[in-house]
């Protein structure tokens, strides 16, 4: 890297605010390891940074097309940032193809990094080009650097005495060395990184050192690039910090709950997109006890997640909307049997298959309403990455005060985006206290539906001598709890569950709201859309508009406190990656027009598409 | 600690009763199968409050709200799976499926074979009666090809598929049968399967009295039953008949029924081994059917140790510790590259 004199000497550094780079290749190009490592990077360098990898469901479609194009986006910036960035303003394109499927995302001026052996006749045609871009004048709104990245990656490990295709297999480092450079980045974590991944077999460790140098003196050098940028830290609270991705807070979350309250933790699953990280890190972590049952089907996971919590542990499951179909009539069963655990629904593109590896809100009905019968669950949303981790201790909190399971949304976005995580310290974490019957409480017979003030049953684990009682699917008797078809007993014990689960509304904070508590607009928003609608809003404020921003974390039930603060605003603006489910919940609830911003591309929002709506309404 | 002190309580069956007013059709067969289940917790010296019985949907599966232990009546076919977690979770406790060949053949396939290649410890106790009866008469998985029954007024074209062979491909480590009304027979054969380390699957022949009723009178009926049905028994040849005259002899992979005397001795007879590790005789044993011309083998098939998931599942935990130590949030939480802002 230049040091100061160095710079002096060379080319001269730009100070930017932020910038936001897409690494975009084949799905075997190694994109998504070059955008986690220049992530780290920056996070190091003391970046406040947001990602978003992009990746196509197929684990290698036909090289060189678009369906195999596989990204990997990074924001990095001075000040606080929400969101991946809407804008691109450097692309590394490894093939025709990535250039192609990326393009309209560079903003005008940008700089295009293109391997120009990813652009050869083959590319083109498979990329649908008929004439190369690289040389026919199309990108002449743009920066463009062809580079030879093949050519020169194959010299600088010329002598390691390795295949072609395993000296290739490098280019991505290459690639990373120039894009390091172009930003003013440390190659020090990545040589870090590749001791650590490749340490056992030197001669790659070797190689992709080299090509990493290799890519960064590249562009010291070549007279083509003339300015090198910086960016410099972010004023972050105090505290450390680590990188974290949603699915990976999650997992740390249900591991910080299960301690907090004393429980091992259980979790069946059943392996689904883009849900499977959360099983994946749990199985890592048997050392906290933590027991991991990979089910047959989803069906089985939930069920078996049921039997776990009936024996008294913190069971979970993790799996995404096709899944949730699937344990609808469990879910059912954990409603009437009022068992406490935790259903994590990481949403994507839908119905059916739909679009397994891009982002969505489609499942908020489903996870409200999608059972037989009168089936309330309370349903909590994360906003951000780091926020999934808060969100597991929540729930858990929830699920086991009021006997009940809790749903939980992410969705692909958070799941596999990553951002700054303040660690927080251990004792500052809520310790949750559960309470089970025991035998010497005991002094007549043991009802399993008798409640408590807050209508809670207990939760008797089975071993426990003198506590024997049967629960199950058929609707129960009040307080003793044996099969009962009595017609008035069911509208009691449906009114009661349905009660029980709306008394949670006064045990969680009211809604906040960011901006003026009245107004002319309001942006409604959940879940995974947070960063761009708050990053929307407060643009909007600061030109001026009267605009709130309020993200709600409950859904159901509502914060006691929503229903005056909708009436403050002469309009509500719902943005949702969905045809309007919130918005229909909203109107249901509350006889609130709201207004609704929908898009279901598979694609975040970007902050100018809900600006231009804002503008639009005020 | 003054309950472990005292010795253990003597319970008689009528212990393991719980207070609910019993719904099955008078002259049921599971009235017989509760009160052998009873009778063996009984002699197995059982405590009520280890004991779990789960069980999905059906008639059999209302069993749980019959007895006087942990009981957990689930949905349609998932008691396996939901079994499975409360193992995994409590291992300690005797857990029981209950099901029958609707719940667990047809809608719970899936979660029934996978429980059983798993090997957790648990019992499975599948009430075969050949038909629907909870849902008043349609044909099951088990029904014969032929069948006239409500959604199969003509007929049923379904080649049925018979409960043990199923087990025994899923790599059982304890399979066996029992009927109903064979009431000493059946105690046994729950006594075997309880004392069983690892997951026991046993097929109960159970009369339903309403829709199906008589369907295994050929190896029920005082006057039949000798030749229709044959008593495995581990080291023994296999004979049977009402004077003891006939055996089950292997004609190269093929079984075949043959007359003894006539130049024929018990040792030309297939002997039973329910140890060998190789399922193959408990494979051609379960394939033996009525309708073939052949005795139906009752008692126990298959018995073998194989690795229980629940212990292997703790193990494991027991090893990470081993290796990477008691876990630590602090730690967990600042692995991978961090940094620390001012």
């Amino acid at each position: 890297m230049a040091t100061k004199a160095e710079r002096l000497a060379g080319k001269p550094v730009q100070f930017i605010e932020e910038a936001t780079v897409r690494f975009c290749g084949d799905s075997g190009d190694g994109m998504q390891l070059a955008g986690t490592q220049f992530t780290t990077t920056s996070a190091l360098a003391g970046n406040d940074v947001a990602t978003f990898p992009d990746f196509p469901a197929e684990i290698r479609a036909p090289s060189g097309t678009k369906a195999g194009v596989s990204g990997f986006q990074i924001h990095f910036s001075s000040r606080d940032i929400f969101t991946p960035g809407d804008k691109v303003d450097a692309l590394v394109a490894m093939n025709a193809a990535a250039l192609a499927s990326n393009l309209a995302d560079l903003r005008g001026g940008g700089i295009v990094i293109a391997n120009e052996s990813g652009f050869d006749q083959k590319n083109l045609e498979k990329a649908g080009y008929d004439t190369n871009p690289l040389e026919d004048g199309s990108l002449d709104a743009y920066r463009v650097y062809p580079v030879d990245m093949s050519r020169l990656t194959r010299e600088a490990v010329r002598d390691l005495g390795l295949t072609t295709k395993q000296a290739d297999r490098c280019r991505n480092f290459f690639a990373m060395g120039l894009v390091y450079w172009l930003y003013d980045r440390s190659l020090e974590p990545t040589l870090n990184h590749i001791e650590l991944q490749f340490g056992r077999h030197p001669e790659i460790a070797q190689a992709n050192t080299r090509a990493l140098k290799a890519g960064y003196h590249y562009g010291e050098t070549i007279e083509a690039i003339t300015t090198q940028y910086h960016v410099e830290k972010a004023n972050l609270q105090a505290g450390t910090y680590r990188n974290i991705m949603g699915n990976t807070a999650l997992a740390l979350g249900l591991i910080a709950a299960a301690q907090r309250s004393g429980k091992r933790l259980f979790l069946g699953a059943y392996p689904i997109t883009p849900a499977s990280d959360i099983l994946h890190e749990l199985s890592r972590h048997k050392n906290f006890g933590v027991l991991t049952f990979q089910a047959e089907d989803e069906i089985a996971a939930l069920a078996a997640t049921i039997g776990a919590a009936y024996g008294g542990e913190m069971a979970a499951t993790a799996t995404s909307g096709p899944g949730i179909a699937l344990m609808s009539e469990a879910l059912g069963l954990a409603v009437i049997t009022e068992l406490p655990m935790l259903i994590i629904d990481v949403q994507r593109g839908g119905p059916s298959t739909g679009l397994p590896t891009k982002v969505e809100q489609a499942d908020l009905f489903q996870a409200v309403f999608g059972r037989n019968g009168e089936c309330p669950i309370p349903v909590l949303a994360a906003k951000s990455p780091s926020d999934c981790f808060n969100i597991a201790i929540e729930a858990w909190r929830i699920a086991v005060n009021y006997m009940t399971p809790v749903l939980i949304l992410s969705d692909s976005y958070i799941a596999n985006g990553s951002e700054p995580w303040r660690i927080p310290e251990v004792d500052s974490l809520p310790k949750i206290a559960i309470e089970h019957p025991l035998p010497e409480d005991q002094s007549g017979p043991f009802f399993p539906y008798q409640r408590n003030e807050r209508l809670v049953r207990p939760w008797a684990i089975p071993g426990t001598p003198g506590l024997m009682h049967r629960i199950g699917s058929l609707e129960k008797q009040d307080i003793v709890g044996s099969v009962s078809y009595d017609p008035a007993n069911h509208q009691f014990m449906v009114e009661t569950r349905a009660k029980k689960i709306a008394g949670i509304v006064d045990d969680i904070p009211l809604q906040e709201v960011d901006g003026p508590e009245q107004g002319k607009l309001l942006v409604l928003s959940w879940g995974g859309v947070y960063g761009e609608c708050i990053t929307a809003v407060r643009a909007a404020r600061t030109a001026g508009k009267s605009v709130a921003h309020c993200h709600l974390r409950y859904l159901n039930p509502f914060p006691k406190n929503l229903e005056e603060i909708l009436q403050s605003y002469d309009c509500i603006l719902i943005p949702e990656l969905n045809l309007g489910q919130l918005r229909m919940i909203i109107r249901g609830t509350y006889l609130c027009d709201a207004v609704g911003l929908n898009k279901v591309q598979g694609k975040p929002f970007t902050i100018a598409e809900i600006q231009n709506k804002i503008e639009e309404l005020v | 600690m003054s309950r472990l002190q005292s010795p253990l309580p003597v319970l008689n069956p009528a212990d393991f009763a719980s207070g609910q007013e019993i719904r099955w059709c008078p002259g049921c067969g599971n009235y017989s199968i509760l009160a052998q289940m009873k009778k063996a917790f009984v002699a197995l010296g059982r405590l009520r409050e280890k004991v779990v019985i789960v069980s999905g949907i059906g008639c059999s599966s209302r069993l749980p709200y019959y007895m006087n232990t942990y009981g957990f009546h689930s949905i349609h076919g998932r008691a396996p799976a939901l079994a499975t977690g409360l193992k995994i979770a409590r291992s300690g406790l005797s857990v029981w499926v209950i099901t029958g060949d609707g719940d667990g053949l047809s809608i719970g396939g899936n979660h029934l074979i996978h429980a059983i290649r798993r090997n957790l410890d648990i019992n499975i106790v599948l009430f075969n009666n050949r038909i629907y009866g909870l849902t008043k008469g349609q044909y099951s998985p088990t029904s014969p090809l032929g069948k006239v029954t409500k959604s199969s007024p003509m007929g049923s074209i379904e080649n049925p598929i018979h409960p043990l062979s199923i087990a025994i491909g899923c790599e059982a480590t304890f399979v066996a049968r029992s009927i109903d009304t064979h009431v000493k027979h059946l105690s046994m054969v729950l006594e075997r399967a309880a004392r069983h380390d690892g997951t026991s699957f046993i097929e109960v022949y159970q009369n339903c009295v309403v829709f199906n009723d008589g369907a295994w009178d050929y190896a029920k009926e005082q006057d039949q039953k000798a030749d229709n049905i044959i008593e495995l028994e581990h080291g023994k040849p296999l004979i049977f008949g009402k004077n003891r005259d006939k055996g089950i002899r292997l004609h190269g992979m093929e079984p075949e029924v043959v007359q003894l005397g006539k130049g024929i001795a018990e040792d030309d007879l297939l002997f039973h081994n329910e140890n060998c590790p190789e399922p193959s005789l408990a494979y051609l044993l379960s394939r033996m059917r009525h309708e073939d011309g052949f005795p139906e083998p009752i008692g126990v098939f298959h018995c073998v140790e194989k690795p229980r998931y629940d212990r292997k599942i703790n193990e494991q935990i027991e090893q990470a510790i081993q290796k990477q130590g008691v876990g630590n949030l602090e730690e967990l939480f600042r692995s991978g590259d961090t940094w620390t802002v001012d």
